[in-house]
């Protein structure tokens, strides 16, 4: 590959990878243990989307995420024992208890609290990046989507005056080719939903292998620098696969088994990567164990913890209706 | 004190452009804001302030075409013309507002809130709780409201929909003071703040004391205060926005005829001002409720409902509301006259209830 980075920034993009992956792992485990409350919609096989279109953002370019945010979240920087703690309900959670699953983040690493309305981040992202150009920085906002977004009002609303206006933010479509249990094919006459309606809002586009984190950040790093020098808005249309279900109880019934194993056992992107650091020689395979274990005892640790952080008093419950400041 | 005779539109506009020349941070932004030769909003309000504080616009040249001006780098403006998208308008303010600005937005009309609903339920609403303080969303909505002979879309009175919504601010100046003083508290307040206003009462051209005078200094009214528009001692009546006004007069009425009405406007429905409207049925033990939103789940039931709960022993007779019927608004201007409470309608029912 041309543009092999560093192998500190290919090993620090492995890390994040990796902590996605078994952050995820971790979560699905206590759920079928029957530990935790209410639903999730992991992230699992989407780590190369996240960590790549992440990983060379300041803290304050912000980032804009949907009902999976938990990989997105994590690449931006979120502590991973306030997310577990979100996920248990407790005080100690990054929301407090008040968000879930749906809605993590913490704004003091710029991860916006995740957005459970499908395409109801596109317009915040945009007035984010309005704000960014009212006050004359170069910050830039990450917006996550998936492909079920582009055929809502709200993304074709967003394109147009994102457009119009040369809003600094970069669109990251993760087309993991099912909106829930429907398929793309259903939803949207040719393949690549997003791309190819960017051209008519003046918006320029890429199709990149979403499962490749080196060529989504990449297309991140072009995208970035144009938003940047004030060229305005990239959409990025990241082919990619959930190894999952849309949700906790989705058994994934619709998907055909070729494709299936296509996507999660020939493609892996945590594995793919895997392999090419260790082929680059960017560290031993003994030491990348190590590395891996030490995120694996981290990960464990972060869900002890979480299983009997404090749990909210009521009176938390009518906090932050309104504003009660810092 | 300087004071200046003023309408309520004036009043509004008073108030952003003072916040403006004050706060960076301020902006406007909605369809028709301020283009060349357009209205300033349906209702004049932001009319001007693109040409002070610079907008986006197309301006007729010298040869005949138009020319695009504050296009190429929109961060130079403080007032934005969008195209006709709720969604993004409202979507965009939500995020500049979590990110430090203070937009301030308008729709033509109240009605066209209903294709930006997500953006205010889901989301200005909620971010503050679910992010548990995290982020804030102080942004201000502006809607015009109010039957005025233009059928169904163009008629309505949503103020109790956004009533139910924890999270908003709900507020219905109705005197060019209050609209001054209420738009600059919304301005500053951290919170997302619905404001609606009568189309009725912008110009005072329908409701001719609708004008009046506003000190030209700095002042705000605090949400959550009640003002009594007239004091009485027989009946209390708790009316918003037009309804006032009809109750004003009828109260006129019934005072020739010796019956003492006062007459309440709560001006701020989220926070409401309960205290004041129990202070005064101690007063009269008798409450009539009047709005120009439906009956059915309007904010009188719950004011009624509250009154019910906490001071029904202070009653001498039943609650009374009046609200517009359960029906959409007519055309017709006679159908619709027959829909909203009218003065004559208040005088009849405030008649019998103080014999009651």
């Amino acid at each position: 590959m041309s543009n092999f980075p560093s192998n500190e920034k290919a090993l620090g993009m492995y890390r994040k990878m990796y902590t996605i992956r078994k952050y995820e792992e971790c979560l699905y485990y206590l759920f079928l243990e029957g530990m935790m409350p209410g639903s999730l919609h992991q992230s699992t096989g989407e780590e190369a989307c996240a960590v790549g279109m992440l990983y060379d953002l300041r803290t304050e370019d912000w980032m804009a995420t949907t009902h999976r945010p938990a990989g997105h979240d994590i690449a931006k920087g979120v502590d991973i024992k306030a997310m577990m703690c979100e996920m248990f309900g407790s005080e100690e959670g990054c929301c407090g208890g008040h968000g879930g699953a749906m809605h993590t983040g913490d704004i003091r690493v710029g991860a916006m609290p995740a957005n459970a309305i499908v395409g109801g981040d596109l317009p915040i992202a945009a007035g984010v990046a309005l704000s960014n150009k009212m006050k004359h920085n170069d910050n830039v906002v990450v917006c996550f989507l998936g492909d079920g977004a582009t055929n809502e009002g709200s993304y074709h609303e967003t394109m147009n005056v994102v457009g119009l206006w040369k809003l600094p933010v970069i669109f990251a479509c993760e087309n993991n080719l099912y909106g829930a249990n429907t398929s793309v094919l259903l939803s949207y006459y040719a393949e690549n939903p997003a791309a190819d309606r960017a051209e008519c809002y003046g918006i320029p586009s890429e199709v990149v292998d979403g499962n490749d984190v080196l060529a989504v950040n990449e297309a991140a790093t072009r995208a970035i620098a144009r938003a940047r020098a004030g060229e305005g808005a990239t959409i990025l249309e990241l082919k990619t696969y959930r190894h999952g279900g849309h949700s906790r109880n989705d058994a994934c019934g619709y998907r055909p088994d070729a494709e299936e194993d296509f996507w999660i056992n020939q493609h892996d992107p945590v594995k793919s990567f895997r392999k090419v650091i260790l082929e680059h020689g960017v560290i031993s395979e003994t030491e990348l164990e190590a590395i891996e274990a030490e995120i694996e005892k981290e990960i464990d640790e972060a869900a002890e913890y979480a299983k009997t952080a404090k749990q909210p008093d009521y009176d938390s419950a009518t906090k932050n209706i309104f504003w009660e400041g810092k | 004190m300087i004071m200046a005779k003023m309408t309520i539109a004036e009043a509004y506009k008073q108030a952003i452009r003072n916040e403006m020349l004050k706060d960076d941070t301020v902006f406007c932004i909605g369809e028709d804001e301020d283009i060349p030769g357009g209205m300033g909003g349906s209702f004049t309000v932001t009319k001007g302030l693109g040409e002070e504080f610079g907008a986006n616009v197309a301006i007729e040249g010298e040869d005949g075409k138009l020319h695009l001006k504050g296009c190429d780098d929109v961060g130079y403006n403080r007032v934005f013309n969008t195209p006709i998208s709720e969604i993004v308008t409202a979507g965009l303010c939500v995020g500049a507002a979590m990110h430090g600005m203070k937009p301030v937005a308008d729709v033509h009309y109240g009605d066209f809130l209903f294709c930006m609903m997500d953006q205010l339920v889901n989301q200005a609403a909620k971010m503050c709780y679910m992010s548990n303080g995290q982020v804030h969303v102080p942004m201000v909505m502006r809607a015009p409201v109010g039957a005025t002979s233009r059928g169904a879309q163009h008629a309505q009175s949503l103020e109790s929909f956004f009533c139910h919504v924890p999270g908003l601010k709900v507020i219905c100046p109705s005197t060019p003071y209050d609209a001054k003083g209420m738009m600059t508290e919304a301005i500053r307040d951290p919170d997302p703040v619905m404001v609606f206003e009568h189309k009725l009462l912008y110009s005072g051209k329908t409701m001719a004391n609708a004008v009046g005078e506003v000190p030209e200094e700095d002042y705000t009214v605090p949400f959550g205060k009640a003002a009594i528009r007239r004091e009485g001692k027989d009946l209390t009546i708790v009316a918003n926005m037009l309804m006032w006004y009809r109750a004003m007069e009828a109260a006129e009425e019934l005072e020739k005829e010796g019956i003492s009405v006062e007459v309440i406007d709560p001006r701020s429905l989220v926070p409401f001002d309960y205290e004041t409207i129990l202070a005064s049925i101690c007063k009269t033990h008798k409450l009539m409720i009047v709005h120009e939103d439906h009956y059915t789940g309007g904010w009188g039931a719950t004011l009624g409902s509250y009154v019910a709960e906490n001071a029904i022993m202070d009653l001498d007779a039943p609650i009374v509301r009046l609200a517009a019927l359960d029906t959409p608004i007519p055309f017709s201007p006679k159908l619709e006259n027959y829909v909203v409470p009218s003065t004559a309608g208040i005088l009849e029912a405030a008649r019998k209830l103080a014999k009651m």
